[in-house]
């Protein structure tokens, strides 16, 4: 057998060389009006999207602005399902909203596949990766993570205040997802500079924000390379390995899904848990309420992915087309707010309110349609498992200053910093 | 009372054998099944109508009367 040189540096820089798209306006500076100018950068919508979201609900269901070269932000429930699953009008080709529009040529693979993937691209290259996360592969980590769990919650002792977002949240999705693709776990504090690189910095101008991503590329080049003389039982092996059509994957393929496992993996996770924390450190009922029911947490927890959902997506239009009462022209994006729909009174009783109980909780926070979350059951998991053992070891916590609270910004929204009192 | 999944809509989810799963499996790459020939016992019924009314794709159908 030949030597696998897919991953050479030399061939990389040729690819690199070759990548084209256009390029738009950077447009910074306070958002005029948010049904005409909005911005998902801008620190309002970080701090508190729901009250803009439900205004513009109201006033104008399908919002507009000429940032990032012109964006839609549908704010319905219907809307944003009727977009979700129409795949023949709306691409997928990228789906983080910046000032660079990838060629068209990258359709229907996309950089990341298969979120980045169109059908009928999208089914097959989804498929290779689906067995690796049904709840039954993934029940294989439940107790590795709650041990690591623990073993966070051991660091914390004897401080009578702690960062639940940094020092616990974030940690959990980056070991469970660092130890899924065969990433050395002294690596893993670097993952987090790798997700703000990718999601935090849509509104440079995109050659910065290329070289802020470069670090990352660079790390995971050299970690299939290694992968590639090292063969393991983990993800990047099987990625390597892998077959489509008859034949191996193309290099761009296997590192850009590894960049999707890995960046998708985190900030989601990292957000959902610490968003659940910083809700039952401001309602001590609900806290005091699972405390005393834990078989109600699960429930919970649907409640709190449907309410905090911590991910919106995005389309690229791909002809001209007319949606409701707007024209929208071809590679317009489309800001698909799954936490926007998942606040629709027209589709959810007490739409407004946290019902941790709430028996019926048909939420999007995974998505809709065929791109339906991969990684979902994956998610499910560490959250329990997080706030099982933060419960259990830390049942008396309290916000220590509300305003020290901070979220990210851009598509995945969740406390970056979240100072809890816990003696 | 009987319960169905169109697989046509069905993404894998896993909210019928999270909340059902006395009624429901998942396949090799996740996505619902039905388990046996759907038909409820009595002591299910609950179940399987949370089931139908948590799945995000209304892919699972609770059939009354059988």
């Amino acid at each position: 057998m030949s030597v696998d040189d897919r991953f050479s540096q030399e061939l990389r820089e040729e690819r690199y060389e070759r990548e084209t798209g256009t390029f738009s306006e950077v447009i910074t500076g306070p958002v005029s009006d948010w049904a005409s100018d909005f911005s998902h950068a801008d620190p309002e919508w970080a701090a508190d999207p729901f009250p803009i979201q439900d205004d513009l609900r109201q006033r104008c269901p399908v919002a507009h602005t000429e940032r990032f070269g012109g964006v839609w932000l549908p704010t319905r429930y219907d809307d944003v399902a009727s977009i979700a699953y129409d795949t023949e009008r709306f691409s997928s080709r990228s789906i983080v909203i910046s000032n660079f529009r990838p060629s068209l040529d990258l359709a229907p693979v996309g950089g990341t596949p298969p979120i980045s993937s169109d059908p009928p691209f999208h089914h097959d290259a989804r498929k290779l990766l689906l067995p690796a996360f049904t709840k039954t592969a993934i029940s294989r980590y439940e107790e590795s993570t709650r041990a690591f769990c623990h073993s966070l919650i051991d660091e914390l002792n004897g401080q009578d205040v702690v960062d639940a977002a940094q020092d616990y949240a974030k940690y959990i999705p980056m070991r469970v997802i660092g130890d899924m693709l065969g990433l050395p776990a002294d690596d893993t504090s670097r993952f987090a500079q790798f997700v703000e690189d990718t999601l935090e910095t849509v509104n440079l101008p995109p050659e910065e924000r290329g070289e802020r991503m470069r670090p990352m590329f660079d790390y995971l080049y050299e970690q299939v390379r290694e992968h590639v003389d090292n063969p393991r039982d983990d993800l990047t092996t099987y990625l390597i390995n892998a077959e489509l059509y008859g034949q191996k994957l193309d290099p761009n393929h296997v590192v850009g899904t590894i960049v999707l496992l890995l960046i998708a993996g985190i900030d989601t996770s990292w957000s959902a848990i610490g968003a659940s924390l910083w809700h039952l450190a401001g309602h001590p009922a609900d806290r005091m309420r699972l405390l005393a029911a834990p078989d109600l947490l699960p429930t919970a927890l649907e409640e709190f992915l449907r309410a905090y959902a911590p991910v919106t997506m995005a389309r690229l239009v791909k002809e001209d087309l007319h949606f409701r009462d707007v024209d929208m022209k071809a590679e317009d994006w489309i800001l698909l707010s799954f936490p926007a729909a998942n606040r629709d009174p027209a589709h959810f009783d007490r739409a407004d309110q946290v019902v941790i109980d709430r028996e019926i909780n048909r939420h999007a926070a995974f998505g809709l349609g065929i791109h339906r979350c991969l990684g979902s059951h994956l998610a499910r998991m560490e959250l329990r498992v997080a706030l099982e053992v933060w419960l259990s070891r830390i049942p008396e916590f309290s916000l220590a200053d509300p305003s020290a609270v901070s979220w990210s910004t851009g598509q995945i929204r969740g406390p970056r910093a979240l100072p809890l009192r816990i003696s | 009372m009987k319960v169905q999944i169109d697989s046509d809509r069905c993404q894998g989810h896993g909210r019928c054998y999270d909340l059902a799963p006395d009624l429901f499996g998942a396949d090799d790459e996740g996505y619902g099944q039905v388990l046996g020939d759907g038909l409820v016992p009595p002591d299910r019924e609950q179940e399987a109508r949370r089931a139908a009314a948590n799945c995000p794709e209304s892919a699972v159908t609770v059939l009354e009367e059988t």
